[in-house]
């Protein structure tokens, strides 16, 4: 005879639950441990960037500083030297901003359309038109920096704020042509085709059909962009021209400089003031922000 | 006068032909069904009478206009698709005079047809809400009214009903038919579902691999389909079909397989019955009968019961016949055990006989 539990025994209703097993605490010790890791480095910054020099040269660079001072920051901001001028990586912030709104708004709106008449609009040999313009995302930009540099020159844009949108705008496209195709094309085709039974044309469709619907993609779209262009350097040095370098070709010039002392501590804040923009727009747009990314990474 | 002409209309992507040298002719304030398993190309057809979709060779004449290059906005057609379609940031009004404020309508004129549209899907009390506030059914009620506004002589429904449960689905099939007595438009119609192909057709389009295979009022579809195709896919529960020969003399011709025959001298054959042909024997359910005693001679075969299927209103018997199984339609009074012996009585006037090669009717 097989025993019968009783009844009233045994387990019954919701199962408990247990918060604190062994592979709970090993996981959540992992990730502690991975989360300090990453975030030492930019406690370091920070702290580094509110201390005065004599404390910076104690060497305790763990150590939270004992006098608190904003001089670096302002320093950083308004006064330090890059090359023979001294004032400040503001003048690199309104460089990049000057370069980044334009090259954003060009980029996105050309792209969308792009990517629009690309899902939409097939037309004869667009599949090969969308795999030479897929192509170009895999060349490596070093390849095409010397022609580029001839074209912009013959266009008279060499060293120019236009030429450095315009180069921008041409190398965003590739990615931001296939984030919008695809979003598109994951948009019902029977949407499209009843507003072409209404009767509504290219643009009728794109602005009154699709464009109130795609508020998600052209915010990752944002996101990629500004947080692309504002990072890059390459194309800044080249092609924008010494009077409109960008703020990351400003920062190189600050921490990089050979004469003198070095400042840690100035050095620290201009680092984070180039770095914010970008940490912002991630700090706004989170869960958008980690979408931008995985777009991204179809590029492969 | 014709409503809708298609000649010799052929359509292929790249080396796939999907419709080859199709023909019809639809009659003014006709509804017509075209029916067929998913890849008959149904929907293609109806995209290509619509102008969504580039056809390769033909013409497609709608009211005696040649359209065939026309745009779908200039071709006097509206369309109902399967996942409504609606436009997700308008409200319904703006669903419905989208259409109309594109064409550059004076705004009175919007009013006047929107009013009207509402009126006749009783739309009023939406007017004001968007798609996400509605439900599946008075969804499917804007996008006909988004067809209904542009006043148009033909509407086109691509499967309209698919995506609703099986009781909306029957609610809105009475709807549609309403609508259409009520309009008496031209109205073509593809469905996967014979049910709202035999409920709402003037005349049904059976399609299979880019041809039509039969084009009938419904009931001549149904008791006298052109070949076996027509004749499987039509009918739930599905027709019987046993494998045999023709016996007998040309003047009293027998269906025979294994050790059943069958007298076909009321069956009206379109050719001669030679004995020995190999032939498919298809009967329905409903016509076929049980009984506890033998019937006429010839007419009538013992059969044992497998299975018994209540349904309801009537019940559904699986027995075997000839070695063969066989369902039977019958009064659900009476509940039948497995094992049972009992009586088939055949009416092979109702039934079909298809040839087995050629799998045409004879």
């Amino acid at each position: 005879m097989t025993a019968i539990t009783p009844l009233s025994t045994g387990p019954h209703g919701k199962r408990p639950a247990r918060i604190f097993t062994p592979a709970r605490i090993m996981i959540y010790s992992v990730l502690l441990v991975a989360a300090l890791y990453y975030i030492l480095p930019l406690y370091v910054m920070i702290i580094t960037s509110l201390k005065g020099m004599p404390e910076i040269r104690l060497g305790n660079i763990f150590s939270p500083p004992v006098e608190i001072t904003f001089q670096p920051w302002s320093t950083a901001w308004s006064s330090a030297c890059t090359g023979l001028y001294c004032e400040g990586l503001k003048v690199g912030f309104w460089n990049s901003v000057q370069i980044l709104i334009p090259s954003v708004i060009i980029s996105i709106l050309i792209a969308s359309v792009n990517g629009y008449a690309l899902a939409n609009w097939r037309f004869k040999g667009s599949e090969i038109f969308f795999s030479i313009l897929l192509f170009g995302a895999f060349i490596p930009y070093q390849v095409m920096l010397y022609p580029l540099v001839i074209i912009t020159r013959e266009l008279g844009i060499f060293g120019t704020l236009p030429g450095i949108i315009m180069i921008h705008t041409i190398f965003g496209m590739p990615i931001l042509t296939l984030l919008f195709r695809n979003y598109f094309a994951s948009l019902p085709t029977e949407l499209f085709k009843a507003a072409r039974v209404d009767g509504a044309g290219f643009w009728q469709i794109f602005f009154q059909i699709m464009l109130p619907l795609s508020l998600p993609i052209f915010v990752v779209a944002i996101i990629m962009q500004v947080t692309g262009i504002w990072n890059d350097f390459l194309f800044g040095v080249i092609f924008a021209g010494s009077k409109n370098v960008p703020m990351t070709v400003q920062l190189n010039n600050i921490v990089n400089s050979t004469q003198g002392v070095k400042e840690y501590n100035v050095n620290m804040a201009a680092t984070i003031l180039t770095g914010a923009v970008p940490l912002l727009v991630y700090f706004f747009s989170g869960k958008y922000f980690v979408r931008g990314i995985a777009a991204g990474a179809v590029k492969g | 006068m014709h409503s809708v002409l298609i000649k010799d209309l052929s359509v292929s992507f790249g080396s796939v032909n999907v419709l080859k040298d199709l023909n019809i002719e639809v009659a003014d304030g006709e509804f017509l069904v075209l029916l067929g398993p998913s890849g008959c190309g149904k929907s293609t057809l109806l995209n290509c009478i619509a102008g969504l979709l580039d056809i390769s060779e033909g013409q497609i004449f709608i009211k005696g206009k040649n359209v065939t290059w026309e745009e779908p906005k200039d071709r006097g057609i509206g369309m109902v698709f399967q996942s409504y379609a609606l436009y997700p940031q308008m409200t319904v009004e703006k669903n419905l005079s989208f259409g109309l404020r594109v064409a550059g309508l004076p705004k009175a004129e919007v009013q006047k047809r929107i009013a009207n549209a509402a009126e006749i899907l009783q739309l009023e009390p939406l007017l004001q809400r968007k798609p996400a506030a509605l439900s599946g059914g008075q969804r499917q009620r804007v996008a006909i009214g988004r067809a209904l506004v542009r006043d148009v002589d033909v509407f086109l429904f691509d499967e309209p009903l698919s995506n609703l449960d099986a009781k909306l689905r029957s609610e809105l099939r009475v709807e549609i038919k309403r609508l259409h007595h009520k309009l008496a438009n031209t109205m073509i119609y593809v469905t996967h579902d014979q049910i709202e192909a035999l409920t709402l057709a003037d005349r049904i389009a059976v399609m299979k691999g880019g041809l039509i295979q039969q084009l009938d009022e419904p009931l001549t579809i149904y008791n006298k389909p052109r070949n076996l195709f027509v004749a499987s896919f039509i009918g739930s529960p599905a027709m019987n079909f046993l494998k045999g020969k023709i016996t007998g003399t040309s003047s009293a011709p027998s269906f025979t397989a294994a050790d059943l025959t069958v007298s076909l001298a009321d069956y009206k054959a379109q050719g001669p019955l030679t004995s020995g042909r190999d032939v498919i024997f298809g009967f329905r359910p409903e016509h076929i009968t049980i009984d506890n005693k033998p019937g006429a001679a010839g007419l009538s075969c013992e059969a044992t019961v497998d299975l018994d299927e209540p349904m309801g209103a009537d019940s559904l018997v699986w027995l075997t016949v000839a070695g063969k199984p066989v369902s039977v339609r019958t009064d659900s009074g009476r509940r039948y055990m497995p094992g049972e012996k009992v009586f088939l009585h055949f009416n092979p006037a109702m039934a079909s006989l298809f040839d087995a090669a050629t799998e045409n009717r004879i």
